[in-house]
């Protein structure tokens, strides 16, 4: 039997979600819109309203289901939802919350650790290029995963039509864009782009 | 000798939480000119009333302050209460203690201050209170039922079965508005039409009422009792007293293609028509934009083959001036079309029609002869997907409210389907099931447990169309969000209830309030239901918002029966806070100079210009302003704009507004 | 006239060729496309799912160079930096304080007046009037247009007359004389940036907008993001594998389609780059009647 508990001690999920960005979890009535339109309602194991609802409820348990679930790293920000929700309720902006709120945590899926790597690639690259190479991406992404044969019989026609450059096209003032990130984990006080 | 009481009053804790209501009575006791102060719970209840009727009567009072809520609610009580105890109601004045101090301020030194002000105030004021008498102004007992829909029709046989006349105005060529389209109505699934029918050739028959299709009401003027209505009688091109209903006209009219507004758009009528074969009046009008006769020059065949020469092609827009006592508006309501959904397919998929549609299907005089058939191609649909909430409760399509009949019609809609088609499938996707009437939550039982209606709690993301059918993706929030999706023949969207595209015209005119959704405005959402902020103007039926045939037949009837209080004597009393310029012994007469500033700027048309005539030569002696007191407000902005004082408000005196002032500032010690 | 350009990273390395596509038709049209110096990343999905200030901050960075080089309208032809660069201006713009903390870390003054214009805009601004005289072939074929999310949503970005059907790339097929056919995959996503941690997924997604593409007899897909494009052509045999059919029809990005009716080589075009051969879409162009 589930009650709902009482969290003044410390604020809960719902509530530092409402303060960071500009989403009230109260204003979603759960029609199921969101679900409906997702082009991944047949991939995810928490369904956007259902994400929705947990929010809402703050059951115990709930709070840790949300932030381990792999809905939230599937999630494409295609803004179907958005686009259809009839209380404009931005749901992609909730599952980027969420997301940052797994990886401050460590409640990242395992299921979902490629994605993660994936993205932290992304960033490492941009942070020592300012721009992304994809040869290097493609070379820290299979390093991080150790899924070193992916898509190795695409290297060749990729190279063949000019589309594998190796020597990256650095932002010549490239320290600028080292000096964003730096600046940003200090406001957050830790670095949260690992 | 000025002999005041002073009322003041607790308003349960409303006022004395804030204020100190014991200090207030017992500063006002020390003001020159008050004989008796008094603080009390509840100032307006029976034991309070009777407290100031037996102080006026003991201590013989002259006029009295009351110090407790806004005149605007209770005003009307005290001064009942001192006309009870014996004195001109007029001379009773109310201090604002709550509206104006205890519901604006914290509690604390400061606010009492302020209460004592404002009681110093209204006590010098009352001292110059003089006795006004209400102005009687007779009553016409005619009404005005602007609509003929249900509402409109029950409004106009009310009155009319009560004695006094009525005309009705309908913009279209008949009466019998929606309810006309439909096919059978909740929760009793009886024929629409044979309910109402009767009911509009009854208008259409009763001594009493004077029906004028085809006619829109052109501009309102005048005030409660007294209204002056302009209505345009549209040209309808058919003599209506030699015309015989005989048809030959539109069937041989050639012009074939325009969309037919009775059939919602799925099928044509021709250029000179009747709407439904039931109409009344039972006589055709010509479309004017759309006949060839009127744009191009050519045609003319009807003219031709009438066979009593009813056709008149030069008949022209016609503008009366009735008289009225009481209008009813009653007109209708409108609902949104399928193009208003882009995620349903911008109105372009055939098969995705609304619900007025949806009855056309149904009913047996419609397009389809009462078979549910799809509008691409006349196939029987096999799969029908019924979505409730298209539009409504949707904050980010800009309509947040419920549209109240949906949930009905769409449990009707799914059981007049499967009446008719026993092996068909149908789905209802819901949000909630809002069936709150008497039987209604039966209606709908009936629909899910008797009929096999599938419904699904979730709602409809996108619909599209593929090889003939429509894909409709939904999900079922009830089964851990499963994603539904469903191919349709055909999809009903039950579309949001709206006001008329001309509501926000027609409000003004008639110089009503209505709402960001141009729904007119009732005057109290609970206690007054059925009027209008505007004396004399009552409401029936959805243009007030959304709602059932029983709730629109109910309003319709509370409408007539305040039309027919407002009936019930000959004349009517108004209240005599009204503009008066003022007058004197000849050789002056009146210091009014005749500017007739105060005639150009009052809102209501209530000045006048006033020639003083020598009594024995006829002489002009001076032109003066003269104020219709019928027709005035008492707002006061001619006072303001006279510019030698010429004119003056009963009741609100430049020497009472003075004085309150002054004892504003001249705190005693 | 001289309108500012952002390629973004995927316009300088795998998609190059929608660049290339882009600055020939803009040169044939005598219309000057200047990069933005020393441009960087947009932050992409990577930043907005790992750091939110620091998917507004990126963006940042490149629109106040843009403001210090004095260009007052940008042309981002890449459907997702146009929504990331979009949503950073949007949220500067609309708070103070985001944008007081933005120009902390980017260590940049940014005042919020360059106009970002979809490549939509700037085929309808400066493309469109002039055209019609460099037009000299028809398409002649029946091309499916796809806009994917990044161009159609969120609403107050893209601003597409109709979001849901749009149709401002079929006008653009229309004056280079195609067909485009009405379908129902136009703003559906296409599996965006899971091509290598999942690509199932845009193997599943993709191949839905291709199947349904396909069964309305589109003779070509036409997109205007990177994204879309390398998902649609470079992942076509994950996504025959899902589909288990064989649907050869090619990808091209708007720019190129536009680019062969004005007589431009394909070469030129770089349609011999993709990994589903555009030799069929080549082969349909005829003439244009005088």
């Amino acid at each position: 039997m589930h009650k709902p508990t009482n969290t003044t001690h410390s604020p809960s999920l719902k509530k530092r979600m409402e303060q960071e960005i500009d989403v009230i979890a109260s204003h979603c009535y759960q029609c199921g819109k969101c679900t409906a339109g997702c082009p991944l309602n047949e991939d995810m194991d928490i369904m956007p309203n259902q994400i929705l609802r947990m929010l809402q409820l703050e059951l115990p348990g709930y709070e840790d289901k949300l932030l381990s679930s792999l809905s939230i790293w599937l999630c494409l920000a295609c803004d179907t939802c958005y686009s259809r929700c009839p209380q404009e309720v931005k749901l992609s902006q909730v599952m980027d919350f969420l997301r940052q709120e797994s990886v401050r945590q460590n409640k990242v899926n395992p299921k979902a650790k490629d994605i993660l790597k994936f993205h932290q690639a992304f960033l490492e690259t941009i942070e020592k290029n300012g721009k992304l190479n994809e040869v290097w991406l493609t070379l820290n992404y299979k390093l991080k995963t150790l899924n070193l044969l992916q898509d190795i019989n695409k290297a060749p026609s990729m190279f063949f039509k000019g589309k594998l450059n190796p020597i990256p096209d650095r932002v010549h003032n490239v320290k600028e864009i080292e000096k964003i990130f730096n600046k940003v984990r200090e406001n957050e006080g830790g670095t949260k782009c690992k | 000798m000025a002999r005041i009481g002073v009322f003041i009053c607790h308003c349960g804790e409303n006022i004395s939480a804030t204020v100190d209501v014991e200090k207030v009575a017992q500063e006002a006791a020390k003001l020159s000119g008050v004989a008796f102060a008094i603080d009390y719970k509840y100032m307006c209840s029976d034991p309070g009333q009777t407290q100031i009727i037996e102080a006026i009567k003991e201590h013989k009072l002259t006029g009295i302050v009351v110090g407790a809520c806004s005149p605007r609610m209770h005003e009307a009580t005290f001064r009942k209460a001192a006309e009870k105890g014996g004195i001109n109601p007029y001379l009773c004045e109310m201090a604002n203690l709550r509206e104006q101090v205890s519901w604006v301020h914290a509690r604390s030194e400061a606010t009492t201050a302020k209460a004592i002000d404002i009681v110093r105030m209204m006590v010098q004021k009352v001292k110059q209170d003089s006795k006004l008498f209400p102005i009687k102004v007779p009553v016409i007992k005619t009404a005005l039922v602007i609509g003929g829909g249900i509402a409109g029709i029950q409004a106009a046989l009310d009155i009319a079965n009560a004695g006094h006349k009525v005309i009705m105005v309908e913009k279209a060529p008949s009466i019998g508005g929606h309810m006309s389209q439909l096919s059978e109505t909740f929760p009793t699934l009886d024929c629409s039409q044979c309910i109402l029918t009767p009911r509009m050739v009854e208008v259409a028959q009763h001594p009493n009422i004077t029906l004028h299709t085809f006619a829109e009401v052109e501009s309102v003027s005048g005030y409660v009792g007294n209204f002056d209505v302009q209505v345009r009688l549209k040209a309808k091109s058919v003599d209506m007293k030699l015309c015989t209903g005989c048809g030959s006209c539109w069937q041989k009219c050639p012009n074939k293609k325009i969309p037919d507004e009775f059939n919602a758009g799925l099928s044509f009528r021709t250029a000179i028509y009747t709407p439904f074969p039931q109409a009344v009046p039972n006589k055709p009008v010509i479309d004017r934009a759309n006949c060839s006769w009127f744009q191009k020059g050519k045609c003319g065949v009807c003219k031709k083959v009438c066979p009593v020469g009813a056709i008149n092609y030069e008949m022209e827009d016609e503008i009366i001036d009735i008289k009225v006592g009481a209008i009813v508006t009653a007109t209708g309501f409108d609902i949104k079309h399928t193009d208003f959904f882009p995620e349903y397919g911008y109105g372009e998929f055939k098969d995705v029609i609304d619900g007025l549609q949806f009855e056309r299907l149904a009913s047996a005089s419609g397009p389809t002869n009462g078979e549910i058939r799809r509008p691409s191609d006349g196939k029987i649909p096999e799969k029908i997907v019924f979505v409730a909430c298209a539009g409504s409760r949707d904050k980010a399509k800009g309509i947040e409210y419920c549209s109240k009949i949906c949930c009905m019609y769409t449990a009707k809609h799914a059981m007049m389907y499967k009446h008719k088609n026993h092996d068909g499938e149908a789905y209802v996707f819901y949000m909630d099931v809002r069936s709150a009437g008497k039987n209604y939550d039966e209606f709908v039982r009936r629909a899910v447990e008797e009929d096999d209606v599938q419904y699904i709690r979730g709602r409809v993301s996108r619909i599209y169309e593929k090889n003939g059918k429509l894909i409709v993706k939904g999900v079922d929030t009830l089964m851990n969000a499963e994603p539904i999706e469903i191919e349709a023949d055909m999809v009903v969207l039950a579309t949001a209830v709206v006001a008329n595209q001309d509501a926000e015209s027609v409000a003004q005119k008639m110089h009503i309030s209505y709402d960001k959704h141009h729904f007119f405005a009732e005057a109290h959402p609970k206690l007054r239901p059925v009027e209008t902020n505007t004396a004399g103007i009552m409401l029936a039926g959805a243009c007030q918002t959304a709602k059932d045939i029983p709730d629109a037949v109910s309003q319709a009837s509370a409408a007539a029966s305040k039309v027919m209080g407002l009936f019930s004597s000959d004349e009517m009393t108004r209240e005599p806070v009204v503009a008066v310029v003022n007058r004197m012994m000849p050789p002056q007469f009146t210091t009014c100079t005749g500017c007739l500033l105060c005639m150009e700027v009052c809102p209501y048309h209530a000045i006048e210009r006033e020639e003083i005539l020598d009594r024995r030569t006829g002489e002009i002696l001076k032109v003066a302003a003269r104020v219709n007191a019928g027709l005035c407000q008492g707002c006061g902005t001619c006072v303001a704009f006279c510019r030698n004082k010429s004119i003056d408000l009963q009741g609100y005196t430049n020497q009472q507004m003075l004085s309150e002032v002054i004892a504003l500032l001249n705190k005693p010690f | 006239m001289q309108i500012g350009f952002y390629p973004g990273c995927s316009l300088e390395g795998s998609s190059k060729e929608y660049s290339q596509s882009l600055l020939a038709v803009a040169e044939k049209c005598g219309v000057t496309l200047e990069e933005i110096k020393d441009w960087s990343c947009c932050g992409a999905s990577a930043a907005h799912s790992l750091n939110h200030d620091l998917s507004i901050a990126l963006p940042a960075r490149t629109l106040a160079l843009a403001e210090n080089q004095g260009m007052t309208e940008v042309v981002i032809p890449c459907a997702a930096c146009y929504g990331r660069m979009a949503a950073s201006q949007k949220a500067m713009l609309e708070d103070a304080s985001v944008l007081k903390k933005t120009q902390g870390f980017i260590d940049m003054k940014f005042l919020g007046n360059v106009q970002l214009l979809t490549v939509f805009e700037f085929l309808q601004k400066y493309i469109f009037p002039v055209a019609d005289q460099y037009i000299v072939n028809k398409l002649n074929q029946k091309t499916a247009c796809y806009y994917g999310c990044l161009l159609a949503r969120p609403k107050e970005l893209t601003k597409l007359e109709r979001p849901e059907n749009p149709m401002e790339m079929e006008a653009v097929m229309e004056k280079a004389g195609a067909t485009p056919i009405d379908w129902a995959f136009k703003t559906e996503c296409c599996g965006a940036g899971f091509s290598m941690s999942r690509t199932d997924i845009v193997a599943k997604l993709s191949g839905r907008i291709l199947e349904d593409a396909a069964d309305r007899g589109a003779e070509s897909i036409i997109v205007a993001c990177p994204m879309c494009q390398s998902n649609l052509d470079l992942r076509r045999p994950e996504i025959k594998k899902q589909l288990k059919k064989d649907i050869n029809i090619p990808v091209l990005f708007i720019t190129q389609a536009l680019g062969l009716s004005m007589g431009i080589p394909a070469k030129d075009l770089g349609l011999e780059n993709h990994f589903v051969s555009t030799g069929k879409a080549v082969s349909c162009i005829v003439k244009k009647e005088a």
